[in-house]
């Protein structure tokens, strides 16, 4: 199971086919990667760099899509989607309800991929706030292979997207992904008995890790991956939940606000299902504390240990 | 010949006046003063033929795209496009009704209008993005914006400013509506935005400043940016009246928010009549 950079992956893909397909452009609010330097050199024309500039960045983006061009606007994940947020509600949201446009948002640097940089580089809000809005659909991989997968997707489905890609390379999940996954938006990738993991993007790594732990000491917990955020296949995901007793979403993201754990909330309230839900993830403050990801994991109450312990509290 | 042209462009604004303040009567959520500014613009733009235009395909290719980003000021295009053919004049006496096509915000996807405009500082940014594909696509069109000058407050305008010249976006033409008045005061005790033109020429834009209720200035300039074989963006900074046309709103530094009633309308359009 490679590891790799989301990033790289994507853009990769992205230069591949803007080979042949000379819809593409790609805006950069001059954020870069390694993988993105071959494409500055090759496609002059349908590459630009408009600045530390996110509202510009959004609105060229609709200006190209409103003429029928595919839109890729990349930038830091926190400022994509927050000092440009108007712009996006406008030009994404609510010209997608009358107009068909092809615009993805290309956010890196998901929850605290930043970890050093602090709490303004810190993407704890995006989830709540791209869900408010009618039309976008939201895409938050855990690895590189479902970002690969993101790539047709995004060229064929002509609707605003949000994908929000994590800042640090990342060992590979899944082993192959099919058509099928992508509509179903999630994946079960292991099964349990009472208790139940829901996670996205990198905290479905932690997920995984603490549930192959319990498997030594003879406990089976479920691991369920949503990377389709936006919308959700409701029916499909109540159907693989509803026979656990314990459902803990975890998300590096703050909670009983609208993320992850809202999303399943929602689900077991409309269903009067009494499966008791446990939130872990930031609780109405930000991480101001200076550290790696792993140490403000273990302060927080998001690491392997933290889950493992939850996990013992249920059964 | 020109003598005609300007003469119906006379004619024709007077027209848009009176129609303007009869939407006005029937909508008095409206805001007449900022439609009262940019009439001759309008009328300059569709009548003169500044703009390439179809009104029973407005997805022609070939078209030039007009974005009215101070979206308040675009109530006096109403009657033009349906003069034009964009949609059936009996719209005009059902604006903000029920299910009306046409609402006090006028934007996308009332025919003639490009996209979704409402919320000031997104007009320039757009034209920027599809003056860029036009030029990708090689289709010749230009791309026409109009702003309100408080509406260049918005620090996302500057953005795109500084985008456009250095792209080169020669085939973008932006006409500020210089009425000098925001929503409450006048710009000068805002934050004075003078001197204006000179700003866009220090961001490398033609610029160019004219009387905007001259309607021979007004053709002859635009005309002339149409035509222009330069590398440059260019700026029409238009002096206009806040509220031109009617003695209660000119020069009343509130007029953003005034409105007129019923029977200061019927006043006003048998004087414009004489």
């Amino acid at each position: 199971m490679q590891i790799k950079s989301m990033r790289d992956v994507f853009i990769e893909n992205i230069y591949n086919r803007m080979h042949n397909n000379k819809n593409i452009f790609f805006l950069s609010g001059d954020f870069g990667s390694p993988a993105l330097d071959r494409m500055r050199h090759k496609f002059k024309d349908r590459f630009i760099n408009v600045g530390i500039a996110e509202q510009n960045l959004i609105n060229v983006s609709t200006g190209l899509a409103l003429e029928g061009f595919i839109v890729y606007a990349y930038a830091i994940a926190p400022f994509l989607t927050m000092r440009a947020y108007e712009q996006i509600k406008l030009n994404l949201s609510l010209l997608s309800q009358v107009k068909e446009i092809n615009i993805n948002l290309i956010g890196v640097g998901a929850g605290l991929s930043y970890d050093l940089s602090g709490a303004t580089h810190h993407c704890l809000e995006d989830i709540s706030i791209m869900r408010v809005l009618p039309q976008v659909i939201i895409f938050s991989p855990s690895d590189w292979l479902l970002v690969k997968g993101f790539v047709d997707y995004s060229i064929k489905i002509k609707k605003p997207k949000y994908l929000r890609l994590d800042g640090k390379p990342l060992c590979q999940i899944y082993s192959s992904i099919k058509t099928y996954d992508f509509k179903k938006g999630f994946c079960e990738i292991m099964k349990g008995e009472k208790v139940c993991i829901i996670a996205t993007g990198y905290m479905t790594h932690a997920a995984l890790k603490a549930a192959k732990e319990l498997t030594k000491d003879n406990i089976d917990i479920g691991v369920v991956d949503i990377f389709l955020l936006k919308p959700i296949n409701v029916k499909s995901l109540y159907n693989t939940i509803k026979d656990y007793k314990y459902i803990i979403t975890i998300e590096e993201g703050f909670i009983n606000k609208g993320g992850l754990d809202t999303i399943i909330a929602n689900i077991l309230t409309n269903n009067k299902e009494h499966i008791q839900l446990i939130r872990m993830g930031f609780d109405d403050t930000y991480v101001l504390e200076v550290g790696n990801r792993d140490c403000l994991h273990k302060q927080y109450g998001l690491d392997e240990e933290s889950i493992i312990n939850i996990v013992y509290q249920c059964i | 010949m020109a003598r005609n042209l300007f003469l119906l462009f006379k004619t024709k604004s007077s027209w848009v006046r009176k129609e303007t303040l009869k939407i006005h009567r029937i909508a008095p959520e409206t805001r007449i003063a900022s439609c009262l500014s940019d009439i001759e613009i309008f009328v300059v733009l569709y009548y003169g033929r500044i703009l390439n235009f179809d009104s029973h395909n407005t997805k022609w290719k070939e078209r030039d795209r007009f974005i009215v980003s101070k979206s308040h000021g675009g109530i006096s295009l109403y009657p033009i496009l349906s003069d034009l053919g964009f949609f059936d004049k009996e719209e005009l006496g059902r604006v903000c009704k029920y299910n009306s096509m046409l609402g006090s915000l006028p934007s996308y996807p009332i025919p003639g209008f490009e996209t979704i405009t409402g919320s000031l500082g997104h007009g320039v940014g757009v034209a920027c993005g599809i003056a860029l594909a036009l030029k990708k696509k090689k289709i010749g069109s230009k791309v026409f914006v109009l702003v309100g000058d408080g509406e260049l407050y918005e620090g996302s305008n500057w953005e795109a400013i500084m985008f456009a010249s250095h792209h080169h976006l020669d085939n973008l033409i932006l006409i500020v509506d210089r009425n000098k008045i925001s929503m409450l005061d006048y710009c000068k005790n805002i934050i004075d935005l003078e001197p204006l033109d000179i700003k866009f020429k220090a961001f490398n834009w033609k610029a160019k400043v004219v009387n905007g209720h001259n309607v021979k200035e007004l053709y002859y300039a635009l005309k002339g940016f149409k035509e222009d074989k330069g590398y440059q963006p260019k700026v029409l900074i238009a002096h206009t009246i806040k509220g031109k046309g009617v003695p209660e709103l000119e020069n009343d530094p509130l007029c953003h928010i005034r409105s007129l009633t019923k029977e200061e309308i019927d006043k006003i359009i048998m004087k414009l009549d004489d």
